[in-house]
C-alpha cells in the first residue's frame, strides 16, 4: 500500500520535468516527458530497455543535458547545472564503488569534497554505515565485500551527504533472487525513515509494482502511463501498459452496449462488464480485446455458461497458487494463463481435461480492436 | 580415467616443446652472460678461464660511462615526455568522438610502421635543415616520435578498462572535474601510466638505429656508444655490459612489480 498522508503533505515538486526532449544522433530517446515527483516520493521509471527511463534519470543527474524543454530540482532550474553542484545521490546498476579506497573512504569521500571537517566526517560516516548495518566493515576494500554489501556501501555513500533528490539505476539487477528481496525492503524502509525523494529505474514490473509510490511506465522515449501501483496494474490506460505491468490474458469480443461508466462486452454466451476507459464513443459490435489478468478468470465445468472453452494444456505449481494454461480454439486459437490460489486446482482439472472459462468481477480492461 | 599412450606421449613431448621454446628465449641471455666472465681478450665459448676484469673494464670505459649518462638524459626526458602526450591523446581518442578518430589514431601508431633508420635519417635533415645542432632536442624529439605508440597504446588500454561510472559517481558526490581527475581518475590509471613509462624508458634506453643518425659525439647514447666500440675491439666488456643491462632492466621491473603488482604494470589484470 502507498502512504497517502506522505503523498498530501509533499504537494510541494522535488524534481519537475517540463517536456523535457533528448536525441542521441538520430535517435528520439525522449519525446516532451512532462513528470513531477513530489517531495519524499518514490517514484519507479519502469520500462523495456531503450525505453529512454535510463536517460531521463541521467539528465536529473546532470550527465547530459537535455535537447528541450526544462528541468528543475526543488523549483530551481538545473538544465545547466553541472552534476557535482546538484546535491544529489546516486546509485549506479554496479554500484561503482571506488576500488582504491576503503569502505570508509568511499562514504566519506562526498562529505570530503564538501570539506567538511574530520570528527563530523567521522560521525556521519559511522551513522550512514550503521543506517545500512555496515558497521565494523570500515577498512575493507570494495573488492572484499560480496554483492549485497557493495550494494549498502553505495547507498550509505549517496545518502551521507543528505542529498535533494536520490537517484537509483536498477540497483537489484546484479542481485541474486532473495538477497533482492530482502535489500528491496531494506531499501524502502531507510527511504521512508529518511523521507528521501526517490527515482528508481528498472525494468523489472514486480518491483516496480512492489516499492514504489508512484511509478511511470514508459516505452520509446514516452511515459504511457503514470499512477499508483494498483492503478497501473487495475486500469492500465492501453495495451502496452495492460501487457508490460503484470501477466495478462487477451480474449477477443465485441462491444454490446455502454451502460453509464461501464461497457458491456459479449463474450461468447455471457456478458462482461467493464469499465468504460478507452471504450468512449466506440461504435455498438465494434471488435475489442478484453485484457484480464490471470487471477480474474476461473476454471468451471465444460457445461457452464463460460467466456470460453478448452483444454488444460498444462500445470505450473508455484508453491503459493497454481498457473494452469488453458488452449481454446473457438473463436480464434488463443492460449490463456489461468491462476488459481491453492493446489487443489491440480487434482480437480488434470491435464487434458475439458474445461469452460468464465471470468470473475469487471476487473478487466478493454481496448477497441486497432 | 587412466590416460591412453597416446595421450601420454602427446603432453610429453607438449611439455618439451614448451621448454625447448624457453630455453631458446633464454639462450643467447645465457650464452652472452657466461661469455661475459671470460678471462680471455676474446668474445669465445665456452670460456677457460672466468674473471671479473670485464665488468671492470666496461664500467671505467670513458665512452660508456658518457653513453650511459646520455643515454640516461635522453631517456628521462623522451619517456617522461611521451608519457604526457601519450595520455593526452589516450584521453581525446578514448573520450571524444571525433570525425578523423581513424586518421589521428593511424598517425599516432604509424611509427610502428616507420623504420627506426627513417625517422632517425629524417630527424637528422631536418635538424640540418632548420639549423639544429646535434644537441639533445633532436635526439629526445626523435625518441619521443618512436616510443610514444607504445606509450599511447598502453594508457589507452587502461582507460578503456577504466569503469567510467566510477567518474559520475564521484561527480554525483559533488566532486568538481579536477577533483575527480586527481583521485579517481589518476590513482585508477597509475598502474597503466607506469607500464606506459617504463616500455618507453626501456625501449628509448636500447635504441640504437635512429639514435646512430641523431646522435654526434657528444650525445652519443650507450648502445651507439657499444656499436663504436665493437668496430675497434672484441674483447668480452660487451658481454659485461649486456649482464648489467639485463640485470639493470630486471631491477626496474621487480621494483615496479613490488609497488604496483607486474600484471597491474604489463596491464594483464583489470582494474577492479
Amino acid at each position: 500500500m502507498t502512504q497517502p498522508a506522505l503523498i498530501a503533505t509533499g504537494d510541494e515538486i522535488a524534481v519537475r520535468f517540463n517536456s523535457v526532449t533528448k536525441r542521441f544522433g538520430k535517435t528520439l530517446a525522449l519525446h516532451e516527458v512532462s513528470l513531477a515527483v513530489k517531495r519524499g516520493e518514490f517514484m519507479t521509471l519502469l520500462g523495456p530497455s531503450g525505453c529512454g527511463k535510463t536517460t531521463l534519470l541521467n539528465l536529473a543527474a546532470g550527465f547530459f543535458s537535455p535537447d528541450g524543454g526544462e528541468i528543475l530540482i526543488h523549483s530551481e532550474r538545473v538544465n545547466d547545472v553541472p552534476t557535482y553542484q546538484r546535491e544529489i545521490g546516486m546509485m549506479f546498476q554496479n554500484y561503482a564503488l571506488f576500488p582504491h579506497m576503503t569502505v570508509a573512504a568511499n562514504v566519506a569521500y562526498g562529505l570530503k569534497v564538501r570539506h567538511v571537517d574530520k570528527p563530523e566526517i567521522g560521525r556521519r560516516v559511522g551513522e550512514a554505515l550503521a543506517l545500512v548495518k555496515l558497521t565494523g566493515m570500515e577498512e575493507r576494500k570494495p573488492r572484499q565485500l560480496s554483492g549485497g554489501q557493495q550494494q549498502r556501501v553505495a547507498l550509505a555513500r549517496a545518502l551521507v551527504i543528505n542529498p535533494t533528490v536520490l537517484l537509483l539505476d536498477e540497483p537489484f539487477s546484479a542481485l541474486d533472487k532473495n538477497l533482492r528481496g530482502s535489500m528491496q525492503v531494506e531499501l524502502r524502509e531507510i527511504q521512508r525513515k529518511l523521507g528521501v525523494t526517490t527515482i528508481f529505474v528498472t525494468h523489472d514490473q514486480s518491483e516496480a509494482l512492489s516499492l514504489s509510490d508512484r511509478l511511470a511506465v514508459m516505452s520509446e522515449g514516452r511515459i504511457r502511463q503514470l499512477g499508483t501501483p494498483q492503478e497501473i496494474y487495475r486500469r492500465p490506460c492501453e495495451r502496452f501498459v495492460a501487457s508490460f505491468v503484470g501477466d495478462a490474458n487477451v480474449l477477443r469480443g465485441r462491444l454490446d452496449r455502454i451502460d453509464g461508466t461501464h461497457a458491456i462486452l459479449a463474450m461468447g454466451v455471457v456478458q462482461v462488464r467493464v469499465p468504460m476507459g478507452s471504450l468512449r464513443g466506440a461504435a455498438a459490435c465494434a471488435p475489442v480485446d478484453l485484457y484480464v489478468r490471470p487471477e480474474h478468470l476461473e476454471i468451471i465445468e465444460a457445461s457452464g455458461r463460460c467466456a470460453r472453452s478448452g483444454t488444460i494444456v498444462a500445470q505450473v505449481y508455484q508453491g503459493g497458487h497454481v498457473d494452469l494454461f488453458v488452449e481454446c480454439k473457438d473463436p480464434s486459437p488463443e492460449r490463456l494463463l489461468v491462476r488459481s490460489a491453492g493446489h487443489q486446482a491440480m487434482t480437480r482439472w488434470p491435464i487434458g481435461a475439458k474445461v469452460g472459462i468464465s471470468i470473475t468481477g469487471d476487473e478487466g480492461v478493454a481496448f477497441t480492436t486497432a | 580415467m587412466p590416460r591412453s599412450t597416446y595421450q601420454r606421449l602427446l603432453g610429453l613431448f607438449g611439455n618439451l616443446a614448451v621448454l625447448l621454446i624457453l630455453g631458446f628465449l633464454v639462450l643467447p641471455a645465457a650464452v652472452v652472460t657466461i661469455a661475459a666472465f671470460n678471462d680471455k681478450a676474446i668474445l669465445s665459448f665456452p670460456p677457460q678461464a672466468w674473471s671479473l676484469r670485464w665488468f671492470a673494464r666496461a664500467i671505467e670505459y670513458q665512452d660508456f660511462r658518457d653513453g650511459f649518462r646520455n643515454g640516461l638524459i635522453v631517456t628521462l626526458w623522451s619517456s617522461t615526455i611521451a608519457l604526457v602526450v601519450g595520455a593526452m591523446f589516450a584521453f581525446v581518442l578514448d573520450r571524444y568522438t571525433l570525425r578523423f578518430k581513424t586518421a589521428l589514431e593511424s598517425v599516432l601508431l604509424s611509427p610502428l610502421v616507420i623504420p627506426h633508420f627513417t625517422v632517425g635519417l629524417g630527424f637528422l635533415i631536418l635538424a640540418a635543415q632548420i639549423g639544429w645542432t646535434r644537441g639533445y632536442p633532436v635526439v629526445i624529439v626523435c625518441h619521443v616520435v618512436l616510443v610514444l605508440p607504445f606509450v599511447l597504446r598502453s594508457i589507452y588500454v587502461s582507460l578503456r578498462n577504466l569503469d567510467q561510472s566510477l567518474e559520475l559517481a564521484a561527480a554525483s558526490l559533488g566532486a568538481p572535474p579536477l577533483r575527480v581527475l586527481l583521485t579517481i581518475t589518476l590513482p585508477l590509471l597509475l598502474p597503466g601510466l607506469v607500464s606506459g613509462w617504463l616500455f618507453a624508458a626501456i625501449l628509448s634506453f636500447n635504441e640504437f638505429t635512429a639514435s646512430l643518425f641523431v646522435t654526434s659525439q657528444r650525445t652519443q647514447t650507450l648502445p651507439v656508444a657499444m656499436y663504436n666500440y665493437v668496430r675497434e675491439f672484441a674483447d668480452p666488456s660487451m658481454a659485461a655490459l649486456s649482464v648489467m643491462y639485463i640485470a639493470g632492466t630486471a631491477g626496474l621491473i621487480i621494483f615496479a612489480n613490488a609497488f604496483l603488482g607486474l600484471g597491474k604494470v604489463l596491464n594483464i589484470e583489470q582494474n577492479r
